[in-house]
């Protein structure tokens, strides 16, 4: 990663804010290795009660889409309207589909 | 089994382990923007206030021993230095960070063995305060022991210095053991686990633990090291220039 001993590697926090939820991204944060940055993560983004589960990931290992890609990887499901499950009903009660 | 202690001595016993939060609190205060890192500095303010919220449950519950209509913030911004019980581990500055994470290191090892036993002693008021602090203190440990250990177990400087740090806070350890008017749990029976804790983290950070003579202590009868004086002027300020400011 770096060889500055001054810059920590940079993680990306996820939180699950309740059981059955998703972890959700919540922002990233600086630490020298991954017990720190779960606890960094914890003193920075759950202080308020804000989850019950945390992940980070090294920022690194995360691939990303390019923005100049955007065109070819997001438009083409513009017109696709098909692919909406809106064609059933979701039965009462149901919460998290 | 201790005997019930008189209200006065319970009242000297609360005190002390309010003051030592309350000092600690403070000290840690001081990290707030000089940690090393933005995500340093909200871990010390939330151990900080941990610290102060432990703090204020005690002193409240200090002023309802006593008996004479003293709140929280009476004992904490009115009592001169004399009259605190704190020990002279929390009080003194701590402007190196190995100090900051070797004196946490051993008041939060000696913090979670107190309220471990408070929450299963005989006062039940100290019991509840303690139930929910001892979780509190168990991150606080917690992060101590992490930075102990990255620290001694890093390079050649970091564990010249996190050594240094442990000499430098090894003489107040025995204080905190030390007999004391009115105690709901004998402070000496904690001595075997806490150092138990503390030695295991020194093993793994490649520490060796101190050999240095004892500081001579004294914070249980209010007598205290020049620092404190300089802690309370800043933390008392406020109040005592204006009585009963509020946000």
């Amino acid at each position: 990663m770096t060889n500055s001993v001054k810059d920590w590697p940079l993680w990306e926090v996820f939180v699950r804010s309740r059981r059955g939820l998703s972890h959700v991204h919540v922002g990233s944060l600086h630490a020298p290795d991954a017990e720190m940055a779960l606890r960094n993560a914890r003193d920075v983004y759950t202080r308020r009660q804000e989850g019950v589960s945390l992940w980070v990931v090294p920022s690194a290992q995360i691939v990303a889409s390019e923005a100049g890609q955007r065109e070819s990887f997001f438009d083409p499901a513009a017109d696709k309207v098909y692919r909406h499950p809106t064609f059933y009903d979701v039965p009462e009660g149901v919460e998290h589909l | 089994m201790i005997t019930p202690p008189s209200s006065a001595g319970l009242f000297s016993y609360v005190l002390g382990l309010a003051d030592d939060a309350l000092v600690s609190a403070q000290r840690l205060g001081w990290w707030i923007s000089r940690a090393p890192q933005l995500e340093e500095d909200l871990a010390l303010a939330n151990i900080g206030l941990d610290q102060l919220g432990q703090a204020r449950t005690l002193l409240t519950y200090a002023g309802e021993v006593e008996g004479a209509g003293r709140t929280e913030d009476d004992l904490a911004y009115l009592r001169d230095e004399r009259e605190f019980r704190n020990v002279w581990l929390v009080e003194r500055a701590q402007t190196d960070f190995g100090v900051a994470m070797a004196r946490l290191l051993l008041f939060s090892a000696w913090q979670s063995e107190l309220y471990a036993a408070l929450a299963a002693g005989s006062d039940p008021t100290l019991a509840a305060i303690a139930g929910k602090a001892v979780k509190e203190v168990a991150y606080h440990l917690d992060h101590a022991a992490h930075w102990v250990v990255r620290l001694g177990d890093g390079t050649e400087e970091s564990h010249a210095r996190m050594q240094a740090a442990l000499e430098t806070e090894w003489p107040y350890v025995d204080e905190l053991f030390g007999p004391v008017e009115g105690a709901v749990v004998d402070p000496a029976v904690l001595r075997p686990a806490v150092l138990t804790t503390v030695e295991a983290v020194l093993a793994e950070a490649t520490l060796s633990v101190p050999q240095v003579a004892r500081a001579r202590g004294g914070g249980r009868h209010g007598l205290h090291t020049e620092e404190l004086g300089y802690l309370l002027a800043e933390m008392q300020h406020l109040h005592r220039s204006h009585p009963g400011a509020t946000w």
